[in-house]
């Protein structure tokens, strides 16, 4: 039980029982759809970005998830990290993160960068839900590209969706 | 006739081993693929140590042994499905490949001058179901996009039963094929072979049957179940992986044209053309899983001699006490058969409130393997309104106590993700 418990953090159970940011909100800049194929676990993902001192930051991360707790919780625990962010800081985190789930279990994370999302450190002793884990980041790093070449090339149209 | 279990465990040495720091294992992921005998294991070695050699074109004293015991297993496999005839059976890596051999086989003679029973035009139909594993879904979707032919399918019911009611809408004559699985690797659900064949047979089309998840609880005769293809997978029988199965009636297989091109599958070879060896061997292209082969022989003797009968029985008192063990728990859902006659011994459920991912670790960390997703089956799942599953299945070697510790895993899983 010890190990599962050092996967299944408290706050980790806490964000799968009552998410945040969760539902899709207009506006948005792009929208995509991921499903991990070993379990079927999907998130939609919608970012809305803005202007701030000449960078772009994120006005708005708004998700659609169904699967399991890990899955769920993160793309949770990302939203509030990442909203009202700059896009490279949040980027930053994305990497770091993504550096702690290929990290065995032996990677001490950097908290400052993580924030709550160092919790899931544990996940990554299990190959099998390091996936879960990432989905929502992958999906969120996806839209985000997206959402900057369609700022690039004006206002969004459902053409920016991922056909599945 | 009962089967001594504790006797059949001490057959296959990884029960034995502890997991998750020091638990016991309750392997109930059979259906995924099934634990290895120790005579099956030193069928592998004895034939890596004492007759390795290439079949069928050695001339000395090793490839004449290690050509007798692969010929040997493939007549050991037939007497096991119930034929007579050893060149009915031909070998492949899995039946994922038995079933694409067929599809290319047909797409083949579609391009070519094949026999005009197996080849397809626009306006041909094949039909599947809606409980197939994505191995007998998606070489159909890849032959009807080659061929211009097209996929219809059985329903599936919220019982977990095909809808025959539309049998007689679905199989007309446009139909040519027919290509279902015998038992669901997900609801257990014991499909009417005989009953689709007879009605595809008379509509003209042929009928494949996955029978991956049957041939291992020594579920076939191929005799009388019917179909004209049936293809299986080593691995879930007890056997090696890397070695599979695709029985078809004789005639099928000399009309059929070949799949895999190579050595081994010519009579002769000309620079621009070639005429290929008689079945089996035209459709066994290159070096063989030779030794698979062989350990796929020794397990259909190790099942012989545990006697198919008991095991039948044996797992029969499993899933009955199982599906009783989980009827307890609110909340749960078995996907399939809620009874356990006339049923296999893949159990899927889910669980109220916590996800088949989340229920299979907290399974795992108590030392119990079972299967979390969509178990190949997707669509399926789509039918049956459930995003994923949680999969036990059992076999000869599982126990009583495995399935009461199977339902305690469920109890404190509901418990650790069900407080707030
Ligand atoms: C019904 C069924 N069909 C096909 C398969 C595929 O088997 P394999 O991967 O050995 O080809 C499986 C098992 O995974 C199965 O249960």
């Amino acid at each position: 039980m010890q190990q599962l418990e050092s996967m299944y953090q408290e706050i980790i159970l806490e964000h799968y029982r009552r998410p945040l940011h969760a539902g899709l909100r207009e506006p948005f800049d792009a929208e995509v759809r991921h499903v991990n194929p070993t379990c079927g676990d999907e998130v939609t993902i919608r970012v809305a970005l803005k202007d701030s001192s000449g960078q772009p930051v994120l006005a708005d991360v708004s998700y659609e998830a169904l699967g399991c707790s890990i899955s769920q919780a993160s793309v949770s625990v990302m939203a509030d990290m990442i909203i009202g962010e700059p896009v490279t800081e949040a980027m930053a985190a994305s990497e770091e993160f993504l550096r702690l789930m290929q990290s065995k279990g032996e990677a001490e994370p950097d908290e400052s960068l993580l924030g709550d999302a160092v919790a899931f450190a544990g996940v990554s002793k299990y190959p099998a839900r390091i996936k879960c884990a990432l989905l929502g980041w992958m999906a969120w790093k996806d839209a985000t590209a997206r959402a900057l070449n369609a700022r690039d090339d004006g206002p969004h149209s459902d053409g920016d969706r991922e056909q599945l | 006739m009962s089967l001594d279990v504790a006797r059949i465990r001490k057959d296959f040495p990884i029960l034995d081993r502890t997991v998750r720091g020091g638990r016991p294992l309750a392997y109930l992921d059979s259906a995924n693929t099934s634990q290895k005998p120790r005579q099956v294991i030193e069928a592998l070695t004895e034939f890596y140590e004492r007759h390795n050699a290439n079949i069928h074109r050695a001339t000395h004293e090793l490839g004449e042994e290690a050509t007798a015991a692969y010929e040997g297993a493939r007549i050991k496999i037939a007497q096991f499905i119930g034929t007579t005839d050893e060149t009915e059976v031909v070998f492949t890596k899995n039946v994922t490949e038995a079933i694409n051999l067929v599809a290319y086989s047909i797409g083949n003679a579609t391009s070519g001058a094949g026999a005009g029973r197996l080849r397809l035009a626009e306006g041909d139909e094949i039909v599947i179901t809606e409980m197939e594993h994505h191995s007998n879904i998606v070489p159909w979707q890849l032959l009807c996009a080659r061929t211009g032919a097209r996929l219809r399918w059985f329903n599936v019911n919220q019982g977990g039963l095909l809808d025959l009611a539309r049998a007689g809408d679905l199989i007309s004559d446009k139909t040519r094929l027919v290509a279902l699985s015998h038992q669901s690797n997900v609801l257990g659900t014991i499909n009417p072979v005989s009953q689709i064949a007879e009605r595809a047979h008379a509509a003209g089309a042929l009928v494949l049957v996955d029978a991956a998840q049957s041939v291992p609880h020594g579920l076939m005769d191929v005799g009388s179940l019917g179909a004209d293809f049936v293809g299986f997978t080593g691995h879930k029988m007890c056997g090696p992986t890397g070695i599979g199965v695709l029985w078809a009636r004789r005639e099928l297989l000399e009309e059929m044209p070949p799949f895999l091109g190579g050595g081994e599958m010519i009579e002769t070879v000309w620079m621009d053309r070639s005429t290929y060896a008689p079945p089996p061997h035209k459709f066994e292209a290159g070096t063989m899983p030779i030794a698979q082969a062989v350990g796929l022989g020794a397990a259909v003797d190790y099942l012989g001699e545990v006697g198919l009968e008991a095991v039948r029985a044996h797992e029969h008192d499993l899933v009955r006490h199982a599906l009783a063990a989980l009827a307890e728990i609110d909340g749960l859902r078995i996907l399939g058969p809620p009874r356990a006659e006339g049923r296999g011994s893949a159990i899927s459920f889910t669980l109220d409130g916590v996800h088949p991912h989340d229920v299979s670790q907290l399974l795992d960390d108590r030392g119990i393997a079972v299967r979390a997703g969509h178990h190949c089956a997707w669509p399926l799942h789509r039918a049956l309104g459930v995003q994923a599953s949680t999969r036990a299945s059992l076999y000869l070697y599982n126990t009583h106590d495995e399935v009461d510790a199977l339902a305690a895993g469920i109890q404190q899983a509901k418990q650790f993700f069900g407080g707030s």
